[in-house]
């Protein structure tokens, strides 16, 4: 009897001995292949030239002064996230709270500036906004953290439900600062008096970036050249092991989650006290879950980290202007967004991976 | 580590290339934008929307712009999506640097942002509808406008009153069933001005008409506006009404077979056989005020109320189920509303705990502590959006015949 022992017709093989040469070459080709199919796919569907939408994206991040300022201000908050998250990433604790951690530094923030507005100095109301921000994106961290420590449950879920807490917190302050009565909006905190507003550094841009390179900064030197950072990865790449020399998981575990709360917590005092001056339950805009894919593009390096995050904000200001000058849905501009991201993910499995296809002779070779 | 470098510098170069490059040209649209302004004439028009088109509230104020733009001649460019925070001043500062020398907000959320705008850029005239602000701020160049669209609710809650009519004479219901439903989004003064409105009209109509409110707590969430809707039918309402921005209402009362006014433009396509009527506001009016203010080199007004008489306040035309005689009536009351002889808030039409309003001290200048500022009861009824406080409403009165389900939001 014939036995039918179908070989699949490739299979894929993990390579970890590409170049890194070889690999930029990899991610340059999804790029141009990702901007022929966006070519073709606006030509197809709007009839306008393609080559004039790219230069639309390009002017809706650079097109002017204050473009070019409010792309690197949204690119150093992202970055900002991203960078929270990376120590916890490498330590295999899969941190998707950022959402929540920067509401709820956020909301320390605007309740700071709303309760002390008048009683105190400036100069204290703001310190009191840095600290208590920094400690309520910590505490945020800190819960799911202890959790995982001492009863090791799932912190994917758990820090996710803490977004969900925070999000609703926010909901109900909304409703008790509200103003006028009624609206559901508090609207700009303390315009006029401008009291625990962060200061401006040359311009009302400028402050966010200069965090993000100091945090960016710090975190690389922690990261790969420190006993925590060192602490970090061996944790991530085997807990027995990293008991087996010594190191207290727990503690590194605490730790590690109290540092990525309380960056989140960074970023939302600087979208509610540097940049919006005031809260919603969306001022995150979602960035603590597309800062999970910034980090992981970049492999959870903070240089690389720069790229991936202007990348996504780059592609997401051009977006906008897209739908503004050729009048299309913002829809169409997602779709463009979508399929460039697909290509830059996509090629990153064939970095990593290989695929080999089954010859006959390989089919002999096994046997 | 070397290639990194090397690619670190060349992105800068480029993008400080970009900058360069692009600081020039603004500089010199800049310098357009200032002639402009000073000759009086030329016009170009931003919009800032909150959504796109896909929510009825938005597509209400583009397509006036695009109307009152090209009917104008004038240049314009419209921005959707703009969340309710820093990213609407820096839309608003963006299109300044593009030259317009107007810009609009629709959102209620952008006012404080656009303040902001206002702010640097005093030679751009600023305007932002429903907003609350205008009269306290003293900027020259910020506006307000909004629409005496309770009249046209209390229109529209004539229509309705006609429908109950109809079902008490055709003994689907008593006298005593007659029970309204309506969807609001916050308990904010624009929502509690509009559901009173609505019910005094259908009770100006409908004598034993009553009314419960539900709040959903957000001005766009299908789902909530369903669920509200199918709540009050439940509890027995026989018509309903929204103030909404979702088809969520409409659709449930579609299902349920029950009649529904709606707001901000006809739904007739998603409620066929039950939609009744729509109230709404139509922005070209204003625009072409506004614009035609600035090509004419007069000032804008602070507070701008758009009426029935100048065409702001429109009702769409009627559903295949309206009652008999429904536009007549309507007709009939809406030349009383302009005669002045028809006031909607009346004093002697409503009463609070049982007594009439005789005067009340209403929030008119917008302040954290919600502090009453001005006695808005003039000659026998309450003057919402009158000319003398602010065009944004502030009727926030819990009248009579009226029961709130939840007034969490």
């Amino acid at each position: 009897m014939k036995t039918n022992n179908k070989e699949p017709l490739f299979h894929v093989v993990r390579r970890d001995d590409m170049s890194r040469k070889k690999a930029w070459t990899i991610r340059g080709i999804a790029l141009v292949a990702a901007l022929i199919v966006c070519a073709l796919i606006t030509t197809a569907l709007t009839g306008d030239n393609p080559l004039s939408v790219y230069a639309t994206i390009v002017s809706g991040a650079f097109g002017s002064n204050r473009k070019t300022w409010v792309t690197f201000q949204n690119l150093s908050v992202l970055l900002i996230i991203s960078l929270a998250l990376t120590p916890a990433f490498r330590m295999k604790f899969w941190n998707c709270g950022g959402e929540g951690q920067v509401l709820i530094g956020g909301l320390a923030s605007a309740a700071t500036m709303i309760l002390l507005d008048g009683k105190l100095p400036n100069v204290l109301v703001i310190i009191i906004m840095i600290t208590s921000s920094i400690l309520a994106g910590a505490i945020w961290g800190l819960i799911p953290a202890l959790f995982k420590a001492i009863w090791n449950t799932n912190e994917t879920l758990s820090t996710l439900m803490m977004n969900y807490i925070a999000t609703q917190l926010v909901a109900f302050y909304t409703v008790v600062w509200e103003n006028p009565k009624g609206s559901g909006k508090i609207g700009i905190i303390n315009q006029n008096s401008c009291v625990g507003w962060l200061p401006e550094i040359g311009n009302k841009y400028f402050l966010s970036v200069l965090v993000a390179i100091v945090i960016t900064v710090i975190l690389y030197i922690y990261l790969y050249y420190g006993k925590h950072g060192y602490e970090v990865c061996v944790v991530g790449e085997s807990e027995r092991t990293a008991r087996y020399v010594g190191i207290k998981v727990e503690k590194v575990i605490i730790r590690t989650m109290v540092l990525s709360g309380a960056l989140c917590g960074v970023a939302g005092l600087l979208l509610v006290g540097g940049i919006n001056h005031t809260i919603t339950t969306t001022i995150a805009g979602g960035q603590g879950f597309t800062a999970i894919m910034v980090a992981w593009l970049a492999k959870f390096n903070p240089i690389t980290m720069i790229f991936t995050s202007f990348l996504i904000i780059f592609l997401d200001r051009g977006a906008g202007e897209i739908a503004t000058v050729f009048e299309l849905n913002k829809s169409f501009s997602d779709i463009i967004t979508g399929i460039i991201l697909f290509f830059i993910i996509g090629c990153e499995f064939f970095i990593s991976y290989k695929v080999v296809f089954n010859s006959k002779n390989a089919k002999e070779e096994r046997k | 580590m070397k290639k990194l470098t090397a690619l670190l510098i060349s992105v800068v170069m480029v993008v400080s290339l970009c900058a360069c490059g692009n600081a020039a040209a603004n500089t010199a649209s800049d310098s357009n934008a200032d002639a402009q302004a000073s000759e009086g004439t030329t016009v170009k028009a931003g919009f800032i929307c909150l959504h796109d088109e896909n929510s009825t509230y938005d597509l209400n104020f583009i397509n006036a712009a695009k109307e009152a733009c090209d009917s104008m001649g004038i240049e314009y460019v419209i921005k959707t999506n703009i969340p309710e925070g820093q990213e609407c001043a820096d839309a608003a500062m963006e299109l300044a640097d593009e030259g317009c020398n107007f810009v609009f907000a629709d959102s209620f959320g952008h006012e404080d942002y656009m303040i902001e705008a206002a702010k640097e850029y005093p030679e751009v005239q600023f305007a932002h509808a429903t907003g609350t602000k205008a009269h306290t701020e003293g900027l020259e160049n910020f506006h307000n406008a909004f629409a005496s669209i309770y009249e046209g609710r209390y229109l529209a809650g004539i229509a309705a009153g006609m429908k109950l009519n109809e079902m008490i004479d055709a003994g689907e219901i008593t006298a005593d069933q007659a029970k309204i439903g309506y969807i609001g989004a916050y308990t904010y003064a624009e929502v509690i001005s509009g559901y009173t409105s609505f019910f005094l009209g259908a009770r100006s109509v409908c004598p034993s008409a009553t009314m419960e409110v539900t709040f959903t707590g957000s001005w766009y969430d299908e789902t909530a506006e369903k669920e509200g809707a199918n709540t009050l039918i439940k509890n027995g309402c026989v018509l309903i009404s929204q103030h909404a921005d979702s088809m969520g209402a409409p659709t449930a009362c579609e299902t349920a077979g029950v009649p529904n006014v709606s707001y901000n433009g006809s739904t007739a396509s998603v409620a066929p056989n039950t939609f009744i009527v729509s109230s709404r506001i139509n922005w070209a009016p204003y625009f072409e005020y506004a614009i035609g203010c600035m090509q004419s080199g007069t000032a804008i007004a602070t507070d701008w109320v758009g009426t029935i008489a100048t065409g702001s306040v429109c009702l769409t035309e009627f559903g295949d189920t309206v009652a008999e005689g429904t536009a007549d009536a309507v007709e009939a009351a809406k030349a009383d509303i302009e005669a002045g002889k028809v006031h909607p808030f009346d004093i002697t039409t409503f009463t609070v705990e049982g007594k009439q309003l005789d005067s009340y001290e209403a929030d008119v200048d917008t302040d954290a502590d919600y502090t009453p500022d001005h006695d808005v009861v003039v000659d026998g009824y309450f003057n919402e959006s009158g000319e003398e406080f602010r065009s944004a409403p502030y009727f926030d009165v819990r009248i009579d015949g009226i029961t709130l389900l939840d007034e969490q939001y």
